[in-house]
């Protein structure tokens, strides 16, 4: 597999990085202002998963996500502003504002959520697959979920069917360590989750989910021979989540030492240091890569706050179709 | 004549030869022909890509159709009975009944999903239960209930036409109900109740295999100058209050005919809603005829006992009439 190793592609991948992780961590600080409500889940940490395996894709190809989608959304390509809005809750929201946090969506853009239960939207990424490989169309579907999902049925379900009608998903399990608060030993009598996905006959792969390179490189290989007929596989990608599991959580379940070793191998930091220490970047670079994006989520924080609350009158809308003649 | 299984196949059959979107999954829908053998010899006509049969994976195959219909397809998904469904209520109820709303109007979800519903057959009490008002309970998907021959083979083009999910529930016992197939008309509505039979002094509202029951009754009480009308729901969501209000007006006596369990049954709403909308109207107390809080039974006098039979429907047209 050859690498991008190019300066513009690599300063790229950093600094999508930095937008996502810039705009979730001003979320937190609107959340404690009470702007965004509900739960928030954030991704601070694993930035290096949705940014390198996006990479591999082309717009026709479908994304399913998880309640902690806001860095899937930015690097599928959604407009931040309306991301923003729709943590808002605003008309001019991703989703009108009906959604919020954990189901932001695209159709356009072909980005499917946003899902909130734990394993629900595997089912569905293998029926699009399913559509987009009876109508010839050549495209690949990747369907993001945690090791938690791994416990569920719909999981194995899944599995069994993508392999069994060889349909073009490629599963991507973003391993944090954590389902909310239980660590995979006490819920794994296997934790090698690869082996899970190759007992259905799925090429599957481990990467260190902290190195965007690593991540891009494996997702590349493997969408490409998605593409190619291989059928689906599993990319592995091991990771930590730097903050709680949403804005509620206490961490009892793990220890400060351990936070702080993986805040060293985080991987905008990591990034960061190698594009330093060979001289791809130099500091003021970095800088105006930052301020550049601060500006952005500052925009998309201004367009949010200006955005109209839908009307109460138009509450029971989006819930069929608009077709005439039905009351 | 025409069978309800066949009127079924035919209408399947029809709507995959004028579509090639539409297909058709589930368990033992191929090689096997169809658990109540409805989809006998599509696989032959259709081949394996649009006729497949699915590992027992419910909540994974109907997630599946939900995915297969965002993607354009036009998925018709047969789950063998209700009771299996609820292996997959939360693709039905968390997906496809929210993705539309969830998105903003986004993403439809243009599914149909078949199923087997009911008692009668003495399958005991994991394969008998009617729990087709709890679908009707979600906003985001529509509930057809095909009573007649004519309904089972008009009713899936209208499910599979429309852009949101519905589900349509076939009960077990009309399968080998024989009826003439009548041509359809030209202002057919799937989503309307309808007056199958009109009368005057009291209003039966029933659905599915609650609708030869009543017509029964209704010839019974006939013959002793009662006269009855008979409306067939065939919808249970959105349910067609406007027709069920404009009977009871008329007839100002209510008897609500539902295999589901009493409490919290469909035949609760429609009985609440007529008790809001027509109260001033009635000339008796509303009456439920569903079937008794017990699981389904395995010995035929136990599950005839549990479920609506032909004499509790006269006994509750017998008291709404002072007889």
């Amino acid at each position: 597999m050859k690498l991008h190793i190019s300066r513009e592609h690599l300063t790229n991948l950093l600094s999508e990085m930095i937008r996502i992780r810039r705009f979730e961590e001003r979320c937190a600080q609107l959340y404690t202002e009470e702007k965004i409500r509900g739960f928030l889940h954030l991704y601070i940490g694993e930035e290096a998963i949705a940014v390198g395996v996006m990479q591999a894709i082309e717009e026709q190809d479908a994304v399913f996500a998880t309640y902690r989608e806001h860095g899937h959304a930015l690097a599928k390509g959604l407009d931040m502003k309306k991301v923003m809005a729709e943590m808002y809750g605003k008309l001019s929201g991703s989703s009108m504002g009906r959604g919020g946090s954990m189901h932001i969506f695209d159709h356009q853009k072909k980005f499917y959520g946003g899902n909130a239960i734990v394993a629900g939207a595997l089912p569905m990424a293998v029926g699009v697959a399913m559509a987009d490989k009876m109508l010839n169309r050549n495209s690949v579907t990747l369907c993001f979920f945690g090791e938690g999902a791994v416990a569920e049925g719909e999981f194995h379900e899944s599995l069994n069917l993508a392999k069994l009608w060889e349909l073009p998903v490629l599963f991507v399990c973003e391993n944090n360590g954590y389902a909310m608060g239980t660590a995979l030993k006490y819920s794994e009598s296997e934790p090698v989750i690869s082996k899970k996905a190759e007992s259905y006959g799925l090429i599957s792969c481990s990467v260190d989910g902290m190195n965007v390179v690593e991540v891009e490189a494996a997702a590349i290989d493997a969408v490409k021979s998605i593409r190619n007929g291989s059928g689906p596989q599993l990319l592995e990608c091991h990771t930590y989540r730097l903050r709680g599991h949403s804005m509620f959580d206490t961490q009892q379940y793990r220890s400060q030492d351990e936070v702080k070793q993986w805040l060293d191998k985080g991987p905008i930091v990591q990034m960061k240091s190698w594009l330093l220490d060979n001289d791809y970047l130099n500091e003021s670079e970095i800088q105006q890569i930052e301020d550049r994006i601060d500006i952005e989520v500052n925009e998309a924080i201004e367009f949010a706050e200006k955005s109209e609350f839908e009307p109460v009158e138009q509450l029971t809308k989006h819930v069929y179709a608009e077709i005439a003649g039905m009351d | 004549m025409t069978t309800y299984r066949e009127a079924v196949r035919e209408a399947i059959r029809t709507a995959m030869t004028d579509d090639a979107k539409v297909f058709l999954m589930g368990e033992d829908v191929g090689h096997y022909g169809g658990c109540y053998a409805v989809t006998k010899g599509l696989l032959d006509e259709f081949g394996e890509q649009r006729v497949r049969d699915t590992p027992l994976s419910e909540s994974g195959f109907v997630g599946a159709g939900i995915g297969a219909s965002i993607g354009g397809m036009k998925p018709i998904v047969e789950v063998m009975t209700v009771n299996f469904s609820l292996l997959a209520l939360d693709q039905i109820v968390n997906n496809a009944a929210t993705l539309r709303h969830m998105s903003g109007g986004q993403i439809g979800v243009p599914l149909v999903i078949r199923m087997a519903t009911g008692a009668g057959k003495q399958l005991a009490a994991q394969h008998s239960h009617s729990l087709e008002n709890w679908y009707a309970h979600i906003p985001g998907i529509k509930v057809l209930t095909p009573a007649t021959v004519t309904d089972a083979r008009y009713m899936l083009a209208e499910a599979l036409n429309d852009p949101d999910p519905v589900i349509i529930f076939e009960h077990v016992m009309l399968y080998n109900q024989d009826q003439i197939l009548e041509s359809r008309p030209e202002d057919y509505n799937a989503f309307r109740a309808s007056v199958t039979r009109e009368g005057s002094d009291v209003s039966i509202i029933t659905y599915g295999a609650g609708l030869s029951k009543a017509l029964e009754v209704a010839d019974k009480v006939a013959e002793q100058g009662v006269s009855l009308e008979v409306i067939d729901l065939r919808c249970l969501r959105p349910l067609d209050s406007k027709a069920i209000f404009a009977s009871v007006n008329k007839t100002g006596k209510a008897v609500i005919v539902d295999e589901a369990w009493l409490t919290g049954s469909l035949a609760s709403e429609v009985s609440a809603q007529i008790c809001e909308h027509c109260f001033w109207n009635l000339d008796a107390p509303v009456q439920r005829v569903c079937t008794r809080e017990v699981p389904i039974p395995y010995p035929a006098h136990l599950e005839r006992a549990a479920t609506p039979q032909v004499e509790d429907i006269l006994h509750a047209v017998n008291f709404v009439i002072g007889k």
